[in-house]
This record gives C-alpha cells, sequence and structure tokens, in this order.
C-alpha cells in the first residue's frame, strides 16, 4: 500500500462523491475514514513526507502519541458521523463532510506552523458550508460571521508563523513561550477555535445554525484541533488554567438557561473545552493525559447527544425545548441513546466521562489549584443540569407535548448506537484508551472513593434538579435568546457605526457645502471674467489676439534694447 | 414531521405513581449513597472533602442551587425576545 499523509485521503477523496452514484456513494464514503484509520495503524512514529520549498523545510506528518490520539478519535468521529448522514444526498454536505475531518486529521499531524496553517483555515472553509447548507437567512449571516472569525484565526496563525520563524529561524511545531509578538499571535489564533471566554461566540452562533447532520461533523473537529493545537505548542502555560476555569464555568449559565437545545450542547461543548485548557495549562503529564483522554471522550458524548437531538430536530421540525416533551414516547431508542450520553457527560460510574473528567479533576488537586480544583467540581455539577438532566428531561421525559413523530431514521440509529457502544465500552475497559494516551499513566479511575463520591454528586444534582423544577426555580423553557458577547459585533458596533454616521454624516455634509461653496465661488470668478460676458473675453477675435502678442513682442523688444 | 395529533397510548411516565415511585427511589439512593460513606476509607486530597458523611452530596446540592440561581438572574437581564436580532430581514 502506498503511505499516505494522514487526512489527505479524505480531502482527496472528497473529489470523486459527486461523480459517484448514490448506490455506491455511502459505502466509499465510509470507506475512506475507515481506511484512514487503517493506515494510522500501520504508520510508524516520526517525521514523514519533509520536503523543502522556497529554501524552506516543511515537515507535514509528525506521528507520535499525541497527534495518533487525535488521529484516531478524528476518524472514528468522521465515520460515525458519515453513517449518521446516510439518508442525506447533498453532495455538497457530502464533500464538505469529508474535507473537513481531513483536514482536521491534517492539522493534528502537521509538524511545522504552515502546514497547519493550511490545515487550519481548511477546516474553516469546509466546515462553513455545513453552516450554509440549511440554506436559510439567518444561516447564511451566522455563517458569514462564522466564516469572518475562522479565517481571521487562521490569519493571526499564519502572521505569528511568520514571526515566529524570524525570530526562532524554525517553522517547525513545537512548544512555545509566550514571549513575544509571534507566540502570542499563534496562542490568539489557537484560542479563537478553542472558543476562550469573549472569543467564544462563532460557536454557539453557527452550531444550532448548522444543518441536522452538519452540526455532528462540526462539534468533533474545530474545537478538538484547537485543544490539540494547544497542548501540543503551549502545555504548562500558567494563564490556561484560569482562562480554562473561566470557560468551564461560564457557559454553564447559558446553557442552564438557553431554549434551543442544540445551543445549549453548544454552550455546554465550551464548558468541557475549558476542562480540557485547564489540563493544558497545568502540563503535568497526568493533566496531558487528562486532557487528551476527555478531548476523545467529548468527542464521543458531545456527538451522541448531537445525533440524539439532530434526529428530534429531523423527526419534529423544531429543538426548541418550549416546543418539545414526551417524545420519548415516540423515539424510545433516540431517548435511551441520549441518556447514554447525558450519562456519559455527567461522568456516571461506567460511562466514558468517569474515566476521562476526573484525570484533569485530579492533576489540578495534585498541583494544588484548590480554586481551580473547586470550579472544575462546580462546572462538573453544571454539566450534569444542562447536559446530562436538562437534554433528556426537556426532549423526551417532560410532559407531553402533544408531539407524535417517528423514530429516527435506521442510519441515524445505527450511528448513535456505535457511539453509545465505544461510550460504555471504554468505559467498562478504560485501559483501551489509557493504553493510547500520550504519557504512560497509572491511574485507576475504579476506587470506592472516586465511584462513590461521583455517585453521590449526580444523585444529589438530581435532587436539586427536580426540587428547582418543582419550586419553578428552573428557568421554564421560554420562546427567547439570552444575550451573549456576540451582541457586541450583532449589535452595538453596528449600532455605534450608526450613531457615529448621524454625528459624522451633518458633519462631513457641512465640510463639504463649505468647500464646494468656495470652488464655486472661484469658478464664477472665473466665469464673470473670462465667460462670454466677462471683461477679458471681450478681446475673443483673433485680430485683437494678434494685436496683443504685437504689443508684447514691442514691450519685450524695448526691454532687450534698453 | 410530527403530526400534531396526541399520542392516546398509556406510556409509564404518564402515570402520576410511577413518577412518584422513582422520586422516592432517587431520595432513598441519595440517603444509602451518604450512609455508604461509613463504610470505606475515603482518600482525600483536601480535608474538606470528608468533613462529614455525603460531604460530596452535600456539595452537588448547594453547587446546583447556586448555578441555577444565577442562570435564572442571568436570564433576567439578558433574556431577549427570539427575533432580537431580526436575522431573517434583509437590514
Amino acid at each position: 500500500m502506498i503511505e499516505f499523509p494522514p487526512g489527505l485521503l479524505l480531502i482527496i477523496g472528497a473529489i470523486l462523491v459527486p461523480l459517484l452514484p448514490r448506490v455506491v456513494r455511502n459505502a466509499y464514503m465510509l470507506a475512506l475514514p475507515v481506511l484512514g484509520f487503517w493506515g494510522l495503524l500501520v504508520l510508524p512514529e516520526g517525521i514523514h513526507f519533509a520536503f523543502d520549498i522556497f529554501g524552506y523545510t516543511l515537515s507535514p506528518v509528525r506521528v507520535d502519541g499525541l497527534s495518533l490520539l487525535f488521529g484516531y478519535i478524528f476518524h472514528i468521529a468522521a465515520a460515525i458521523s458519515i453513517i449518521f448522514a446516510f439518508h442525506m444526498k447533498d453532495p455538497v454536505q457530502q464533500m464538505a463532510g469529508l474535507i473537513y475531518p481531513g483536514a482536521a486529521i491534517g492539522g493534528a499531524f502537521a509538524s511545522d506552523l504552515i502546514t497547519l496553517f493550511v490545515y487550519w483555515e481548511g477546516t474553516a472553509i469546509a466546515s462553513v458550508f455545513l453552516i450554509w447548507s440549511s440554506k436559510t437567512e439567518s444561516a447564511y449571516k451566522t455563517g458569514m460571521r462564522y466564516l469572518i472569525i475562522q479565517i481571521g484565526s487562521g490569519v493571526l496563525l499564519l502572521a505569528g508563523a511568520i514571526l515566529q520563524f524570524k525570530t526562532a529561524g524554525s517553522l517547525e511545531f513545537a512548544k512555545m513561550d509566550l514571549t513575544g509578538p509571534g507566540p502570542v499571535m499563534i496562542f490568539l489564533a489557537f484560542g479563537i477555535k478553542a472558543a476562550f471566554p469573549l472569543m467564544h461566540n462563532w460557536l454557539q452562533d453557527s452550531y444550532p445554525e448548522a444543518t441536522v447532520t452538519g452540526t455532528v461533523f462540526l462539534s468533533a473537529f474545530t474545537t478538538k484541533l484547537a485543544i490539540y493545537a494547544l497542548a501540543r505548542g503551549f502545555p504548562g502555560t500558567d494563564i490556561l488554567i484560569w482562562i480554562g476555569a473561566a470557560m468551564a464555568i461560564f457557559p454553564i449559565f447559558y446553557a442552564i438557561a438557553e431554549n434551543n437545545l442544540r445551543r445549549v450542547l453548544a454552550y455546554s461543548l465550551n464548558s468541557q473545552l475549558g476542562f480540557m485548557v485547564v489540563g493544558v495549562g497545568i502540563g503535568t503529564e497526568l493533566a496531558l493525559n487528562g486532557t487528551a483522554a476527555h478531548a476523545f471522550s467529548s468527542v464521543l458524548y458531545k456527538g451522541l447527544l448531537f445525533m440524539s437531538m439532530g434526529a428530534v430536530l429531523y423527526r419534529t421540525g423544531t429543538i426548541n425545548g418550549s416546543d418539545l416533551g414526551g417524545l420519548y414516547k415516540s423515539m424510545p431508542f433516540t431517548s435511551a441513546f441520549c441518556v447514554i450520553g447525558a450519562a456519559s457527560i455527567s461522568a456516571f460510574p461506567l460511562f466514558i466521562g468517569f474515566v476521562s473528567k476526573s484525570l484533569i479533576i485530579t492533576a489540578a488537586a495534585d498541583a494544588e489549584h484548590w480554586v481551580v480544583w473547586l470550579i472544575l467540581l462546580l462546572a462538573s455539577v453544571g454539566a450534569m443540569h444542562h447536559s446530562g438532566f436538562k437534554i433528556p428531561y426537556v426532549a423526551f421525559f417532560k410532559y407531553d407535548s402533544g408531539m407524535k413523530c417517528e423514530e429516527a431514521p435506521v442510519n441515524m440509529l445505527i450511528a448513535m448506537g456505535l457511539t453509545a457502544f465505544l461510550c460504555i465500552a471504554i468505559s467498562v475497559y478504560p485501559t483501551s484508551l489509557y493504553a493510547i494516551l500520550p504519557f504512560q499513566i497509572d491511574y485507576v479511575p475504579y476506587t470506592a472513593t472516586h465511584v462513590i463520591t461521583q455517585i453521590q454528586l449526580i444523585l444529589f444534582a438530581a435532587l436539586a434538579f427536580i426540587y428547582l423544577l418543582k419550586t419553578g426555580l428552573y428557568p421554564s423553557q421560554l420562546n427567547s435568546i439570552n444575550l451573549d458577547f456576540d451582541w457586541t459585533y450583532r449589535r452595538m458596533l453596528p449600532g455605534l457605526i450608526k450613531k457615529l454616521g448621524a454625528v459624522f454624516v451633518p458633519a462631513d455634509r457641512l465640510v463639504r457645502t463649505a468647500f464646494l461653496n468656495r470652488v464655486e465661488g472661484f469658478i464664477a470668478g472665473v466665469f464673470r471674467h473670462h465667460g462670454p460676458e466677462g471683461l477679458l473675453a471681450r478681446t475673443w477675435p483673433t485680430g485683437s489676439t494678434v494685436l496683443w502678442v504685437a504689443v508684447l513682442l514691442a514691450l519685450y523688444m524695448v526691454f532687450y534694447f534698453i | 414531521m410530527a403530526d400534531q395529533k396526541p399520542d392516546e397510548r398509556k406510556f409509564w411516565l404518564d402515570d402520576k405513581d410511577t413518577v412518584k415511585k422513582i422520586l422516592w427511589a432517587l431520595g432513598a439512593a441519595c440517603l444509602l449513597s451518604v450512609i455508604a460513606d461509613l463504610f470505606y476509607h475515603k482518600h482525600v486530597h483536601y480535608a474538606a472533602e470528608d468533613w462529614i458523611p455525603g460531604m460530596y452530596g452535600w456539595a452537588a446540592l448547594i453547587g446546583s442551587v447556586v448555578l441555577v440561581l444565577c442562570a435564572n438572574l442571568l436570564r433576567k437581564l439578558l433574556m431577549r425576545p427570539e427575533n432580537y436580532y431580526d436575522e431573517a430581514d434583509n437590514d
């Protein structure tokens, strides 16, 4: 077999998709990530495919523990998402669904900053089609905002890479210190895609607007590639601990208050990314293992939750909590899979979150960051509320909304079933995950203390959930939105520009009119003297001109002889 | 697409008794999980994790209430009508 740079198979393979007849297209699309996964298993560790161009050395493929782990999970996520989208016949989305994961995989293996930049922008451009394919006015506008921010992140990355090359003399993508403009720009580029606080709104803005299947793709790749990039470039950078802690906690309030269930999941995803960022910031082997493990498991359970909500949207035509309820009757399998995803994010023993989240929390305690440890504990409780209880309750188990629909299509059920299986299997046999972590690990998740304290946490949170629901303290589902930071660039800035315009336009008009008056006065003056009726225009006849020339000549000669 | 005719069949959650039973079971499970703390040696990092039996449970209870009340407050301040940004129109 010819060796292929990881990810490229999916990108090049996508070109054939629209040409293939429908009968074989699904099988072909699924075969690409399966083949790609197999390719990873035979690819030896080290740097591959290095080449020189314009005097720079580019090394597109670096195989080591960290890149392999993200490579594996990206392939798995691609395969599952493709199965989830089997019923869909739109070739644009099908191609985007291959190129986008392919670019993310390529990015995870990039060993130099230029290759990373190319794949980085690749994910941005390919993924926006998953949003635009909703074909609504709001999806179009959201997609534009998404694209501007994503491309902006890439431009920052490129600028940072060039500056880094100037100072460090190398394009290698390795651990950096946050000193000098180059690394800071690269850090911010990663921060945008990782949805750092105040840079996060593209995520909650765009994911709920994408197509039913598009959101499932989106949830897996962009943000996890950014987490990978942070773990590769900035492990042990202290500021990340606090950025991560803020990220873990703030989205929770929004997730609890939000009505659109896919947006609830987008906020929830943001909070989970916070855990991973804390892990990168702590930077110990246990913490980085935790980040990698949690990224791996989060792709699975978040994918499962987004798939179940996608199925609900597909069958009912709405995803607003205020319209849904009682769907466990119509969609029993989807409900069951959703509950498995909910149990996983709540880190219930025997579900995947249990074996990954605690690595980061333990690492925070080991590093004596007790405030951060407490915040992460609180954020874990928050995850139970917005994703563990609220999502299944509002969509499936709340009072009957009177809605009746079909169960999700078979391909969706298979995709959810596979993911649910992995969520449980990996937790039952955590060695399967721990064996592929970047560092050696001797962590035992199933201790009496961990199991019992975690069960206490979940049971009492459930008790609180029910109490808060019954007393009406839990935010009820209302047709509404909650303002977030995107208000600044969707309302405040355009408003300011309008206001500025309101001041500027009259002032501008005043200056222009004054200037125009001057010019007009000047022209009028010239016209008065030189116009057809003007004093100086009376000598228009050629004869008089000749006379004037003769006079001038005479004067000249007189002066010459004197 | 959903059709709006209500489902006539009876399901397990339609029965008020079932819901009651689930709530009782949850309460009992909470109690059991607290009692369980008395029967094993808890490996803790911070002393606060083992002040009283069921420490994690009480923490979750308080944490939940704090989070939800904050979310409620946030919504009071920041909630806007669904068409606030008016995306569907060309502006």
